[in-house]
Parts: C-alpha cells; structure tokens; sequence
C-alpha cells in the first residue's frame, strides 16, 4: 500500500493536506473566540497522519477494464455532459465536492468511499451497497434521477473507485474519508457574519447571488450554492455540518484551511439557509418533511430565516409541482 | 448583500448606457491613440490586439472587458507596476478606459499567430488540467474556465496568451510585483510553482486556440 505522510492535528482530524500556507501556531481556545479575521487555524501536532494515496493519471490500466476507469473519470468531472439522462438542471458535477477528481483527501475521496461500503445509513435505514450510495449522489446532490442498479454509468463510476481504491484497505475509517468535522465554535453560527464571509471569500468565484459561474465558452465552473441550480434539499450539503466541514478543509478553492472555524460554520449556515429545489421525498408539508428528514438543529429546512421559512423549494421544472402544492 | 446587488445592477447599467460611440472611441484610440500622447494599443498589441509573445506583449482580443478595464486603472494608481503601462493608463481618462477595454473584448477571431508553438509538455497539461492538489494547487482551468477560456470578470481568459506574459505575471506574483489579486490567490498559487512548472504551464496556455467554444473539458 502506498501511503504519504500528511500533517494531522491532534483531537479531531482537520488535517488540510490540501494547503501549504505557513500560519501561525495557535493555541485551540484562540478560535473559539470570535470570528477571527483571515488566517486561523489550530495548533498544528507533530502526530502525522497516514493518508492513503490513490494511483496516478498515468497509472490508469491500457485494456478494456482501463477504458471503462477512464469513462467512469469522464463522467464524475463532466457529469452533466456525460451522465446528462441522470443530472437535474444544475451546474455542479461529481467533482464539484470530491475535488481532485476524486482523490483529495477530506474532500470526500473515491477511494474512502469505495471502501466504506456496503454500510448501514441512518439516512435511509438500510444497508447500502456503494452503487447505491451513488445513486443518492444522483438524487439529491446532483437535483436528477438515480440511474437504475447495473446501469453503463454507475458501473463506469464504480470501477473509477475501485480503481482509484487500489491497495486501500477495507476500512470505513480510512484516514481523509468524507469531510473532516468542524468543532462548534463558540458563538452560534450566524446568518449575517456568514453573509459577510460569503461577500469576502466566496461571491468572487460563486457570485454574490450564489448561483455559480460560467466560463466564457458557456461551460459550467463554479458550482450553484443555492437556487434552481444547486443540489436539492435532500443532499448531504444541505446538512451545515457538512458543508463547514468541506468549507473549512476546502475552500477558498487553493486557500483552504484558512478560514476560522467560526467563519466556516457561519457561511455554511448562510449557505445552507438559502432556497434551493425541493427534497424528491417531500411528504406534501413542511413540517412533515422536516420531521421526517431534516430534524437537527444543522439543518434549516423548513425553519424561519431571516423572516421567511426556508425548504419551499427553489422554483425548477422538476419540481414546480410541489412547490405549487404548498 | 442587497446593497452588492444594486451596485453591480448599476454598474451593469452604466455600461448599458455606453453605445456604440464608446466603442468607436475605442477604436480610434487603439488603432491611433489618443490627442494627449497615448500611443496607438495596436503598436505593442498587434493590429488585431493578438499580442506581441516574443516580446511577452500580451493578447487583449477577447478578454473581459472589465478585467482589462481594471488592470488599466491598476496601471494608472500604481498597484500593477509597469513603465510602459503606467504613464499610458494614467494618460487615458477613466472613460477612455472603458472604452478601449471594450474595444478589445468585443473582438474576435484573433489567434497568437507569432507564438513560436512549442508542445504543451505533459507537466504543462498536468498542471493546467489536474493541478497538483498534493501541495494544494487547483488546476488552472478550475478558476479560468475549461481550456483556459476566462471566467467572468476576475479570471483572464488565457487561451493562446503569450506564454512569456504568462511567465512574467506568474514570476511577477511570485517576488511580489504584482499585487496578489483578489483573495490574494495567484500570490499563493505562484507560490507553488517551480521556474519550470511555471515554463510549461504558460507554453501549455499559448498553444490552446483562444476564443473558439470547445464542448467539452479535456482532462
């Protein structure tokens, strides 16, 4: 097995293997003060952290099983080109939140994934296989449909993680799988700080409407964080734990690691506190959608915000019916 | 956030307003120059704004608009330094500005035809395409669209630039001549980058066709 050393730190493991910013030392309970202005980030610990390595780009097989990795790589950074049948009216793709293609360790890799799985979820309280998993990908994070078990395109997205998976151990607590957690930090996170670190740090490549960019030939770039094109209400996303987790580990895109952890459970919570299209497993109300699905305090759907209650759905063809019904 | 939205409506609107004339000013002032001493663009930047790459003179056809606009007005306050630039930005007026930028996004068609064509090395392709994400740099493509096309009014497009402009800004960032930009991100980007990746990196950048849509990203 090929393994790299990485920096981790010492209680929860918020090792950013991604950047290499010199910052200062501090000491933990710094970051627990306030929203800290610009570089903070908990004492680094000298315990490394051994972070599997994926294979390279090179390394890609030559033979039809390589043909088939190769595809399954097409599909997870080109999603709505090549996937289109399954991906709803968004601009986001694969790679959108498991960045590096893939690989990049607390970005949600492949290769953790891969071998995290099969495995019971409290989301749909059942066990599920990795193509399944995928398939919820489909439904909520990418707002389209799960392509059915067997299908061209979860077969090319399996081999692409088994591929990227070779020599990782069998462990669903592989160091770097998912997104590392943020600890709370000590104010509530807030809708107006996490406007104001939006307009700082992330309207420059998402726009301050959050609905993402284009490039100049059309091509989707930056990815929706809200509205008609983003993920649906039913993504892992859409939970603000989560996303102060990628925040934090991830983003700025190159600068990641360097917002506080105040900064990135307020803009998760901006973020996530927006409209978006509707959960596909929306019971008919609010409250009963909310109750089912969205019952944690990380979660907005169906809460008040700023005046308004947020989970009616962004409008989209997909789901104006629902949204009509409210 | 509201008060962001009804500036960028403004100023949408503002630019709205500028007709055509603008952008006749625009070329007059790039084919002749301006009254005051301002030489023509075309001069340095080629008869169609294609560049001058052996001279490291970079192509303005099809750039953002706004992003040369706000490089010109950066020439003329002194936070991106360059003698040539400097006394011929501050000799422009800020509406003359606007409209030579104009000028040179709304045209088309040009291609750095002088570039010397080197291979995009594997390095340069890695780069540009996959980044290096073990030392925390993004592709380039991830910010400056698929192949290098430019993304809104921050991001440059950089398909078919001369790669020795791409070189100097790259080396710019680096040893602090050029200020760091928004977030501060091409400082730390530049930061990463050895004299050869950045080598590369730029030649893979001035090969790609500019300006023509591609369907889909190569990776």
């Amino acid at each position: 097995m090929k393994i790299q050393a990485s920096v981790g730190l010492t209680i929860t493991i918020i090792a950013v293997a991604a950047v290499v910013i010199i910052v200062a030392a501090q000491p933990r309970s710094a970051t627990a003060v306030a929203a800290k202005p610009a570089v903070v980030l908990p004492a680094a610990s000298t315990k490394a952290v051994a972070l599997f390595l994926p294979p390279t780009e090179q390394d890609m097989p030559k033979n039809e099983f390589g043909q088939i990795v190769k595809l399954g790589r097409d599909i997870f950074d080109n999603t709505g080109q090549y996937a289109s049948a399954y991906v709803g009216p968004t601009n986001l793709r694969c790679s959108s939140c498991h960045l590096d293609a893939g690989r990049l360790a607390h970005s949600a890799p492949l290769w953790a994934a891969y071998v995290s799985y099969p495995a019971y979820r409290s989301k749909n309280k059942h066990v599920n296989t990795f193509p399944e998993r995928m398939q919820g990908c489909f439904k909520y994070s990418m707002n389209g449909k799960a392509p059915p078990l067997g299908d061209p395109v979860l077969v090319a997205l399996e081999s692409y993680a088994y591929w990227l998976a070779t020599g990782a151990p069998i462990d669903a607590k592989i160091a770097g799988r998912g997104y590392p957690p943020v600890p709370k930090p000590a104010l509530p996170a807030d809708y107006g700080r996490g406007g104001q670190v939006f307009e700082q740090h992330c309207a420059l490549c998402h726009g301050a409407d959050g609905a993402g960019r284009l490039d100049a030939g059309g091509r989707p770039t930056f990815p929706a964080l809200w509205g008609a094109k983003s993920f649906n209400w039913g993504a892992g996303m859409g939970s603000i734990k989560n996303a102060a987790g990628f925040i934090k580990a991830n983003m700025p895109l190159g600068l990641g690691g360097t917002l506080s952890d105040q900064q990135a459970w307020d803009v998760a919570t901006f973020m996530d506190s927006h409209e978006r299209p509707q959960d596909p497993r929306f019971k008919g109300a609010l409250a009963a959608t909310r109750a089912a699905y969205h019952d944690s305090p990380d979660d907005m759907y169906g809460q008040i915000v700023e005046g308004k209650i947020v989970g009616k759905g962004s409008p989209s063809k997909e789901n104006a019916a629902q949204v009509g019904s409210q | 956030m509201p008060q962001t939205r009804t500036n960028a409506f403004l100023v949408s609107l503002a630019l709205a307003a500028l007709s055509d004339s603008a952008i006749a000013d625009g070329a007059v002032i790039a084919l002749h120059g301006n009254d005051r001493g301002v030489p023509a663009c075309v001069t340095c930047h080629g008869a169609l704004g294609e560049g001058m790459p052996a001279n490291g003179f970079p192509k303005l056809t099809g750039q953002n608009a706004e992003y040369l606009q706000a490089q010109l007005a950066a020439f003329a306050d002194g936070r991106r330094g360059n003698a040539m630039m400097t006394p011929i930005a501050q000799t422009l007026s800020a509406d003359e500005r606007v409209a030579v930028a104009r000028y040179f996004a709304g045209m088309s068609g040009a291609t750095a035809s002088a570039e010397t064509s080197r291979d995009s090395t594997a390095t340069g392709a890695h780069l540009a395409t996959l980044g290096r994400w073990s030392e925390g740099l993004p592709a380039c493509v991830q910010c400056h669209g698929a192949l290098g096309a430019g993304v809104g009014t921050a991001f440059p497009a950089l398909a078919g630039q001369s790669s020795l402009y791409i070189e100097n800004q790259l080396r710019g960032w680096q040893l602090g001549r050029r200020p760091p930009g928004p977030l501060g991100l091409m400082k730390v980007i530049a930061s990463k980058l050895s004299a050869a990746d950045i080598q590369e990196v730029a030649s893979y950048f001035s090969t790609l066709p500019a300006g023509d849509p591609v369907p889909s990203a190569k990776r």
